[in-house]
């Protein structure tokens, strides 16, 4: 293979398109004074937190000009009308829960949709929504993992204690060996909810065509296939008859895999009864409070250590928040409680969960899912070991490490794919020693006694991580060679701004032997890729990228073996660059790919000149055989699946230097390193993009943003003046080095990048900060008014919260 | 879209001052990129619902919809607006420059032939899903045009009132500098300042000491 395109910072395909406003997002199909009108839908939402629906009066919002539907549940015909499904059951999912697609009797969180309007514009849509009277009985909410285990009262009738899930997970004995270990320490952390909270929010345009019965719908998703899936069996199509297209999407970050929400089956279902487009495109406060959001865990760690820091026994127990309903399942605590062990080898551990209802908003996995709680909980406890037994936490960190030559390393665990938890990969102490002289750990502490002595806190902290990435089942390529010699490569994996559209080009490139302008990639359209799972869990690259490889070695084996026959050699004797196949060593031996394409297939009508000119290729047809050979299919195209054994493990390393204003107890910081191991890169510019967007939302999840919801379970800061998302003003410049172990279980030795920017950030800030004040971090975020609060009743504390030798 | 009137009388009836005419439909004739496009809307209409929705120019994006994320900044007059905040008519007459109007391929699709700021957005891969891109890109516009030569600060500060979710800043800083430095000379070679891919090497020595300065 003539490696040309894979390994290089290739600019990207989408630019141009997106750079010049020619980019099409779900809200953008069919506007303008040429484009086929939809109708736009509007939705009453609950603006309670728990409560009975008594009565529904849609009377006057009838005589709003310009309205043209109406909906509430007793609508929904057939399942349409049923719960929405348990994506992905599980044993310890022992009482899943999930609401419908509008609200039948009772609502159990401020934002779920209770009554569809359908009007010419969304102005007369939200115009009707005000003019609905819903009566309600109130019940009362559920708000906060306290709360919810106390079970004072409950979020779902038929589950008296709140408890949606519980598992326990164990290596070894973890209790006995933190009672005989020589040294031990208990204590709580907890981490605040946030959100994925892309730029675009949720989008759905559905069109009906009633003279072929077929549903075309556009939606913001992450998985069209699956939303197509959906839809087919919510309103009873087949699913030939639905088509599902994923468009430009601006930014997915988790939120937009969860399917079907609620209005990819309501506006469908309008559309098909109206006859007419119908749209609805999510505004913002919709988004904050009838999404999802993610996070909220609190954590008990008890841990028995030796001299050296080893860990002999690790046992954990943590309530998760997953809000009023779990139509994901228990992904996010099931990924806290096994990745976790980030890149250590704890010799007994055990880790129990609960994941309790709440009438708030659903959890489901925002980038990074259920990691930076798992890697806040092992990182803090690695520096309380580090504080307790005198040492550097680097050296701790190092004592735990899993060796090179210890992988595959088996963590005796079932990890979220319900496969073993078996690293493929990977040089940890390598990455700590790149980490360190990035960050000028040992220096450091002659600038932090500097600093001080002028009377400026400066703290130093680290985080490290191990992420389990290309979780299966599958996912497939289609390379597809025109007679023109372009190729087009389709996969039913969705982009989210990734640039998919670029890397798997690159990837086609090399492997067909084609220039990569040549080559047009289409993502998320279940028109040209039938069968796909979807982005998330860092999976793209690994997934779809091996399944394109493969498509493009076999359309790569074709291609040669018509040449072969045309040339009358043998494949083997053959090669491709450029988009031409010669002889190896006599380049004049020669056919375009073009010319090719059209050989593969027996009806050749000359429609263009490459068809005219294949023609002189062509040898007389053997009357006695088929013209398309047994086992032959006529066109020049490969289509393949990759389907691994199991996830393979990325890891990284940050650490930051923060410096914190002694009065206002402002976190500034100085200066941040990533060392990041996702093994082969395919585009080093779109794996760095991936990683600084990832540190900012973790920057985000460490220092600014919570969902501040009252006890009455409304949402208090639902809007961007009130939710504190990082403006460039609060990101630091990050320097970045690369580690590449590559993946032995995939053809190209990748791992999945997508997340890993944001898994470490909060513990590696919690370290910082810590290290600065000398004050115990427990819980994040911390905004100044939190630090400053603690470092005001500091001396409140007891002896054990303060660390030794440092005044706060 | 907040507080809503409720008549729907569809009749453009002139209204009391003060009170939102409910319903009421006008037209409103804009120069938009250079071109004079109108169309009949209520005045509640907003500048980005009449560009997207009316004038089918769909290159603006409605991130919030309250005027703080930024995606929906358009240029009025060559001044940067949050065009979910303006109402179609207050706009009436005035000149507006949307993503559409700072650059489009020439015929030959020569990626040259854009705008420096789109230009520069490419080099240094300052997008990823391209939602927040329009609003950066017209603010960038308007403001190397008013400070040709930004330093990494002012660079900083002229990017602070918007929000990205994708891409974490660092390259929009970047290119905030490259288009300065396309506008000045559109041949400037890219250099390594803004397309090095780091590796541990190069990072190691990069203000080594910034926690000290």
């Amino acid at each position: 293979m003539v490696t040309r395109y894979f390994g290089t910072a290739v600019k990207r395909t989408e630019d141009l398109r997106l750079t010049t406003g020619h980019g099409r997002y779900t809200d953008d199909v069919g506007t303008g004074p040429d484009g086929e009108h939809a109708l736009e839908v509007a939705y009453l939402r609950s603006p309670h937190a728990h409560a009975r629906i008594l009565d529904i009066d849609v009377t006057d919002a009838l005589d709003v000009e310009g309205v043209v539907a109406i909906y509430t549940h007793e609508d929904l015909e057939g399942a349409a009308g049923e719960p929405l499904p348990v994506l992905i059951p599980h044993p310890g999912l022992h009482a899943a829960r999930t609401g419908y697609a509008l609200a039948k009797d009772t609502v159990r969180h401020v934002g779920e949709s209770i009554v569809m309007v359908v009007a010419e514009n969304r102005y007369l849509a939200e115009d009707a929504v005000n003019r609905i009277r819903v009566d309600y009985e109130f019940l009362a909410p559920v708000v906060g993992i306290e709360a919810s285990r106390a079970a004072a009262s409950t979020v779902h009738d038929d589950v008296p204690d709140n408890v949606a899930a519980h598992l326990v997970q164990e290596r070894g004995d973890a209790r006995a060996a933190v009672a005989g270990a020589p040294h031990t320490l208990e204590y709580d952390l907890s981490i605040e909810r946030s959100a994925s909270m892309p730029l675009e929010g949720k989008a759905v345009h559905a069109k009906w065509d009633a003279d072929d019965a077929s549903l075309r719908v556009y939606s913001s998703t992450q998985a069209s296939t699956s939303v197509r899936a959906a839809i087919a069996a919510k309103l009873g199509l087949a699913l030939g008859k639905v088509e599902v297209i994923a468009p430009d999407v601006g930014g997915g970050f988790g939120v937009k895999i969860v399917h079907p929400w609620p209005e990819e089956i309501t506006v469908p279902m309008a559309a098909m009864r109206l006859g007419r487009p119908v749209k609805w495109t999510e505004d913002r406060r919709e988004h904050f409070i009838s999404a999802a959001h993610e996070r909220g865990q609190e954590h008990h760690v008890r841990v028995g250590f030796d001299d050296e820091g080893r860990i002999l026994g690790l046992d954990v127990t943590f309530w998760h928040d997953n809000g009023a309903y779990t139509p994901y399942g228990i992904i996010c605590p099931i990924v806290t409680s096994t990745q976790l062990l980030g890149p250590y080898k704890p010799a007994n551990y055990r880790v129990e969960f609960s994941s309790v209802y709440t009438n708030t908003v659903i959890v489901t996995p925002y980038r990074g899912a259920g990691r930076p709680q798992g890697v806040f909980v092992m990182e803090r406890t690695m520096d309380r070991i580090a504080q307790y037994l005198g040492r550097d936490r680097t050296q701790v960190r190092s004592a735990n490490f899993i060796l090179p030559d210890e992988f595959p390393y088996d963590q005796g665990l079932i990890f979220q794919d319900g496969r073993p938890l078996i690293y493929d990969s990977g040089n940890y102490p390598d990455q700590l020693t790149m980490l360190k002289e990035m960050i000028g750990w040992d220096e450091f502490p002659a600038l932090q006694q500097q600093a001080r002595a002028s009377g400026r806190l400066l703290g130093i902290g680290l985080g490290c991580y191990v992420e389990g990435t290309g979780p299966g089942p599958y996912e497939g390529a289609h390379v597809n060679v025109q007679t023109d010699g372009s190729v087009e490569v389709a996969i039913g994996l969705t982009s989210q701004g990734q640039g998919h559209q670029t890397v798997f080009a690159q990837i086609v490139a090399d492997e067909l032997g084609v220039d990569f302008d040549k080559i047009r990639v289409v993502t998320g359209d279940t028109r040209r890729f039938g069968y796909a799972v979807g982005t998330f869990a860092s999976r793209a690259a690994v997934m779809s990228g091996s399944a394109v490889a493969l498509a493009a070695r076999k359309t790569k084996a074709k291609a040669l073996r018509v040449a072969a026959d045309v040339l009358e050699c043998n494949p083997d004797d053959l090669e491709i660059e450029s988009g031409l196949i010669s002889m190896k060593g006599n380049p004049s031996t020669s056919i375009p790919l073009g010319q090719v394409a059209v050989l593969s297939n027996p009806l050749r009508y000359a429609f263009d000149e490459a068809a005219k000119a294949a023609t002189q290729f062509a040898k007389p047809a053997d009357p006695d055989k088929p013209p398309v050979a047994e086992g032959e299919e006529p066109g020049l195209e490969g289509k393949d699946y990759y389907s691994p054994p199991r996830s393979t493990f990325a890891s990284g390393m940050h650490a930051a230097i923060v410096e914190i204003d002694a009065d206002t107890s402002e976190i500034a910081i100085r200066k941040y390193c990533v060392v990041h191991d996702c093994g082969n890169l395919i585009n080093p510019m779109i794996v760095e993009g991936q990683v600084h967007g990832g540190v900012a939302q973790g920057v985000g999840g460490a220092l600014y943003e919570v969902m501040a919801y009252d006890e009455s379970g409304q949402l208090q800061n639902a809007s961007f003046m009130d939710f504190l998302m990082p403006y460039v003003t609060e990101v630091p410049r990050l320097e970045l080095g690369h580690q590449m172990t590559p993946s032995p279980l995939n053809p190209l030795g990748i791992k999945g990048a997508g997340e890993a920017g944001v898994i470490p950030v909060a513990a590696t800030i919690a370290s910082a900060v810590e290290d600065a004040v000398g004050l115990r971090i427990d819980a994040m975020p911390l905004n100044p008014s939190k630090l400053f609060e603690l470092r005001a009743t500091a001396t409140a504390l007891t002896t054990n919260q303060v660390r030794e030798g440092l005044t706060p | 879209m907040s507080e809503q009137v409720r008549s729907t009388s569809r009749n453009g009836a002139e209204v009391a001052t003060g009170t939102v005419p409910a319903g009421a439909r006008s037209t409103v004739a804009v120069t938009v990129n250079g071109t004079h496009r109108s169309a009949e809307v209520e005045s509640r209409r907003t500048l980005s619902d009449y560009l997207r929705h009316d004038l089918g120019l769909t290159g603006t994006h409605v991130g919030c919809e309250h005027g703080v994320c930024g995606a929906c900044t358009v240029l009025l007059d060559g001044t940067p607006v949050r065009s979910c905040l303006v109402f179609a008519v207050t706009a009436a007459g005035h000149q507006v420059t949307t993503a559409e109007g700072l650059g489009q391929l020439d015929e030959s699709g020569d990626p040259n032939s854009l705008s420096p700021v789109q230009r520069a957005f490419r080099d240094c891969h300052a997008l990823q899903c391209g939602f927040c891109t329009p609003g950066f890109m017209t603010t960038i516009t308007a403001g190397i045009a008013e400070n040709p030569d930004p330093t990494r600060d002012e660079a900083v500060e002229m990017i602070a009132g918007n929000l990205c979710r994708c891409t974490g800043y660092q390259n929009i800083v970047d290119a905030v500098l490259r288009a300065a430095e396309l506008a000045k000379d559109p041949a400037a070679p890219l250099t390594d300042r803004f397309t090095e891919h780091s590796d541990a090497a190069h990072s190691a020595d990069q203000d080594a000491d910034g926690a000290g300065a």
